[in-house]
This record gives C-alpha cells, structure tokens and sequence, in this order.
C-alpha cells in the first residue's frame, strides 16, 4: 500500500476515536507554527512555551467540538491567538496605550504634508538593515504594540495568513483586519526609521 | 488626492489589494510627493524585513516537554 500523509481531518478522526499516535503526528504538525506565532506575541521563550501547552492543551479538550468543515488551522490559530493574548492580559505591560499608539502612527501622516523631507532608507545595505540588532529592535518593537494590533500583524505579516483567515480566526471584518495591520505596520515603520536615521516619524 | 487621503490606503497599495481606479490615483500623487514616496518605500520595507527574519525555533526542551504533557494529557483525559 502506498504510504500517503494523513490529513489533518484524518487524523481529527482518529484522534476522537482515541488514538495517541495520530495526536502525537498532529502536534508536530502544527507545533513549529505555534510556538512562532506565541513567542512573537510575548517576546520571550518561557511565556511563548506555557502559550504552546496552553494551545494544545485546549485543543485536546475541545477538539470533539471541532467542526470538520471549516480549516483546522484556523480553528487553531484562533485558539492558540486566544491563548497568546489571556497571558498577555496576565503580564505586565510593555506595550503604548492606544493613545500613544495612534498619537505616533498619525505622526507620519502629518509629516508627509509638513515642509521637512522625510529620510528613506528602504535600500539601505542588507547587513545593516537586518543585523542583529537590527533584529532586535524589530522583536521590541512588536511587543510595543497594543494587543489587538499586535495580534493581526503577527499572524497577518510574521506568519503569512492571508487577511480573510485572519479575520476568521480573531472573529473580526476583514475591513478591521487591513485597517488595524495598516496601523501596526505605521507604527513599526516608525520605530524602525527612527533606528536606522534617528528621525522621529 | 493629497497625503491625508492616500494615506489610509497605503497597505492596501502595498500588497495590491486596491482597484485601479484609487491605485492610479495614489501612483499620480507619489509621482509627485517625495515624502509619501518615502512613507511607502519605508514602510513595504518594513513588511518585507518583518518576514524575512526567520521564525524563532521551537526549542528542543521545550518540544520534549510538549509532548509529555499532551501525552499524559491523552492518557488521564
């Protein structure tokens, strides 16, 4: 018999009927993804793995209530995106207020009307722009973010979902989703111009 | 248009999701704003360093540990 990859539906199915291995395959199948997607969320390795065991956890409690027609990976992300922001919640807080978030995304729409030119330093060299602390900067600069901005750049930006499936997961129009990434992205563009040129917007 | 109005646009511009009418419209202005030309060169920038740093690895420990408690998970749920 040919030795074909069991869908994820598949393995759904077996995991019901109680099945450890077919668990087992699923968690690695989807383990990589998670734990990206939570320590991009949280910024550091201890929160990003109780996050994975949290997603997995949940998982395995609510999986008979797994409707199989809609994508499990969505149903995933969404759990594991519940996951990363309840300890989110739990931490003390790194991120702006709203207020200030937006205060500094609206700072570049006025700038790009103001008299003063604005410094692009979109070719700059690769190793400058993406050393490591370039890096760095990056990685802080997303934990600044407020959480529901955070979270839609994550999965929409860091790890490539397109923006419909963004909305299903996090429950929200995909006109919210384009509009919070749009300001998530201001706001990083603005951390990052302020890093490699040292202006302010 | 001017910089106020293309300005909410300029992601939907970015990753080519707009209709050509607005996206025409938006290309006529940065034809001739060297700042909003700077706002979109910098921020498609930003985008594209974002993806490629590479994704934080699951550390082994971290996996061996998963695993133990899915597994006892299975066997005591």
């Amino acid at each position: 018999m040919e030795n074909t990859v069991p869908t994820d539906s598949q393995l759904i199915a077996e995991i019901r009927d109680g099945s450890a291995d077919a668990l087992e395959e699923l968690v690695s199948r989807y383990e990589s993804r998670v734990y990206s997607l939570a320590y991009r969320m949280l910024g550091n390795k201890e929160d990003a793995e109780d996050v994975l065991q949290d997603t997995f956890l949940n998982v395995v409690r609510s999986i008979d209530g797994f409707k199989s027609q809609s994508s499990f990976s969505t149903w995933l992300y969404r759990v594991a995106a519940n996951a990363a922001l309840t300890k989110l919640r739990q931490k003390s807080k790194r991120e702006k207020s709203e207020g200030e978030f937006l205060d500094e995304v609206y700072s570049v729409r006025e700038a790009t009307h103001s008299e003063s030119s604005m410094v692009d330093w979109s070719d700059g060299p690769a190793d400058r722009l993406l050393n490591e602390e370039a890096r760095q900067v990056m990685e802080e600069a997303i934990t600044e973010l407020p959480e529901k901005y955070r979270i839609v750049f994550v999965l929409r930006d860091v790890e490539g979902m397109p923006a419909a499936e963004v909305a299903k997961a996090l429950d929200l129009s995909i006109p919210a989703v384009k509009s919070r990434l749009h300001r998530a992205r201001l706001y990083l563009r603005n951390r990052l111009s302020h890093y490699y040129t040292g202006e302010t917007v | 248009m001017d910089c106020r109005e293309i300005f909410e646009g300029l992601s939907e511009y970015i990753d080519e999701e707009l209709a050509d009418k607005t996206c025409r419209e938006i290309e006529s202005h940065l034809k001739d704003c060297d700042n909003c030309r700077v706002v979109v060169n910098t921020l498609r920038k930003t985008v594209t360093l974002y993806r490629e740093v590479p994704a934080p690895e699951i550390p082994g420990d971290v996996r061996t540990r998963l695993h133990a408690v899915i597994r006892l998970r299975g066997e005591t749920g």
